[in-house]
């Protein structure tokens, strides 16, 4: 890819200006589980997949399934500066009869995949396309995002099976781990560690990356894609709210709103580095 | 009257189906004996996907098999297949409105040694509810046939609920099925039976019965339970001078509730057969559990004679 990492670097704390842009003053949005995925989603869109925002049904298209879904703002951000609709959508996002929808709504949104949300769900799903594609003998592959907190939906180890059994090795999934939940941390709510040896168990190949650094993110897809005969999972290493000194790590910024000084601060220290 | 199965019936015209039918996938939660999509997995291994007890993960994997243009059959007993998987139908296949088909087999009180966990008595109300879903229940071997060939034309969800048993055949073979419509199996002036699944049969037993007595009983097969034709039940209703209707289901949001929600207001008597708000029961043989729950045809019989009385 012509892209180059600075660029891309670049890209996503444009994403994330455009998710402080989304959330706004005085409404809540799922501020911290978007900007924990700015890198990863920024890598995957304008580096990675293959698609066509001309085109959003594009045949040989490869697959973004966000499972979970309340972090739809980074996916409305890549899309939107990918070109699948124009920003200026961004600003209606939740708004009665937007496009944009609170969780990801593929009869809405040009570019968005499935339905997710009710979390736990997802990830069955991009088994379901990964399954489909394969029985078509399409080149294409599924990405899925899974949260931390999302894995204690007992589903997800289902699908976890079902991705070994199956061998579906067209499919790549990142995990976000940001530690979080929506009420505190996931260490503290329900344990989901070891994450690692659960998914080995679980018969996937597990790797590991720094979420917020492109270079390993990108070498770490690389890496993943050599192995064959068996689903592959990204466990990437993320700070909730990231880019955003008065909401990283802070679980109120879940789904938090801004005041007009956190609006602004957020703007200032986004676009200072941009 | 020529007999047949309902679940074999289904197994064989999806296998039939499939044959043409390069799209369609079927999806199984390790009861393919029961559900007969074995007959599917035999011939089209590739194509058909074994998902292990578990459902929730079934049908959402259905979703994403929709997604890629396939249409996706789920299977297993309706308790789980609408019940277990409520939520994963309502989120990830409804709201989107996917090409999936959610078979509910052995439903309604048809495995009866199992009891009250594995009897589904309120899955038509759970599927109706849920907006985009169609919910079908078909009387016999000849609608199961044309059903299933139809919702394979339909692009959307489709909930459709399989008897387990064997049961006589009433659909007109020659009639073309239709999503949406009622069918008129047996005409008579005095009272209109509203019936679907095994109780068309009863009705019509009971219709048989009363008619020897010089009443004269119409009776109706609302197989599609959503959508519904508004002005085909008020149309059937007509003239008559009273309403019994009649399922395998509780009494709540099922086929009592479309006929008279339809008929409100037009002060005709309705008496409902069907299931007490109540669950089922372990029982040595189906008979015994139907004639238990009144799901028979002299309860027909005399919820007629009432209303005219």
């Amino acid at each position: 890819m012509s892209i180059t990492v600075t660029e891309l670097e670049r890209l996503a704390r444009t994403l994330r200006l455009d998710i402080i842009r989304m959330v706004g003053i005085g409404q809540k949005g799922h501020l911290g589980g978007s900007c924990s995925l700015s890198e990863i989603v920024t890598v995957l869109y304008f580096n990675r997949m293959k698609h066509d925002p001309e085109n959003p049904e594009w045949e040989e298209r490869d697959r973004f399934l966000l499972s979970k879904g309340h972090a739809a703002l980074i996916q409305y951000a890549a899309l939107a500066e990918s070109g699948y609709f124009p920003r200026e959508e961004l600003n209606k996002v939740k708004r009665l009869g937007a496009m944009l929808q609170g969780h990801p709504d593929m009869t809405t949104t040009p570019g968005v995949e499935g339905n997710t949300g009710s979390l736990g769900q997802g990830l069955s799903m991009a088994c379901g396309m990964a399954a489909g594609l394969r029985i078509d003998r399409k080149k294409s592959k599924v990405y899925c995002i899974i949260g931390d907190g999302e894995i204690a939906e007992g589903q997800i180890w289902e699908a976890a099976m079902t991705a070994a059994f199956y061998k579906l090795d067209n499919l790549i999934v990142f995990l976000d781990k940001n530690r979080l939940q929506a009420m505190g941390p996931v260490a503290e709510r329900y344990n989901t560690n070891p994450l690692a040896e659960k998914w080995q168990a679980f018969g996937w190949h597990v790797a590991e990356a720094d979420g917020h650094n492109i270079r390993e993110i990108i070498d770490t897809l690389d890496r993943v894609d050599k192995i064959s005969g068996k689903p592959k999972i990204i466990i990437a290493h993320t700070v909730k709210g990231k880019g955003i000194s008065f909401a990283e790590n802070v679980v109120a910024f879940h789904n938090g709103e801004l005041t007009r000084e956190q609006y602004d601060l957020a703007n200032s220290e986004l676009n200072k580095n941009n | 009257m020529k007999i047949q199965n309902q679940r074999q019936v289904y197994g064989e015209i999806l296998l039939e189906l499939a044959r043409v039918n390069k799209n369609i996938v079927v999806l199984e939660a390790d009861l393919g004996k029961s559900t007969m999509t074995s007959l599917f997995e035999q011939e089209f291994p590739e194509r058909f996907f074994e998902m292990g007890i578990g459902e929730a993960n079934m049908t959402s994997f259905a979703a994403g098999l929709s997604l890629t243009g396939k249409i996706a059959f789920t299977n297993s007993f309706a308790v789980f297949a609408a019940g277990r998987a409520f939520d994963q139908i309502r989120q990830g296949i409804s709201i989107p409105k996917l090409n999936v088909k959610i078979i509910g087999s052995s439903a309604g009180l048809s495995d009866f040694g199992d009891g009250a966990t594995h009897q589904s008595v309120e899955d038509i109300a759970i599927m109706r509810a849920i907006p985009n879903m169609t919910v079908l229940v078909p009387a016999d071997g000849i609608e199961t046939r044309k059903m299933v060939r139809k919702i394979v034309e339909y692009d959307g969800p489709v909930y459709l609920r399989i008897n387990r048993h064997d049961l006589p055949d009433l659909f007109p073979e020659n009639e073309e099925y239709v999503i949406g419509k009622s069918y008129l199996i047996r005409d008579g002036r005095d009272i209109v039976v509203f019936a679907n699944g095994i109780m068309v049969s009863k009705a019509v037993e009971a219709a048989e019965k009363l008619e020897e007595e010089g009443i004269s009983v119409r009776v109706v097969n609302v197989s599609s339970l959503k959508p519904v034709n508004e002005s085909e039940i008020k149309k059937f209703a007509e003239g008559v001078k009273g309403i019994v209707t009649a399922e395998e289901h509780s009494l709540i949001g099922g086929l009592a509730s479309v006929v008279t929600f339809i008929l409100r207001g037009n002060g005709i008597p309705v008496i409902p057969v069907g299931i007490e708000d109540q669950f089922g029961q372990s029982a040595h043989s189906y008979n015994e559990l139907l004639e238990e729950y009144g799901l028979t045809a002299d309860n027909i019989l005399n919820s007629v004679k009432n209303i005219l009385q």
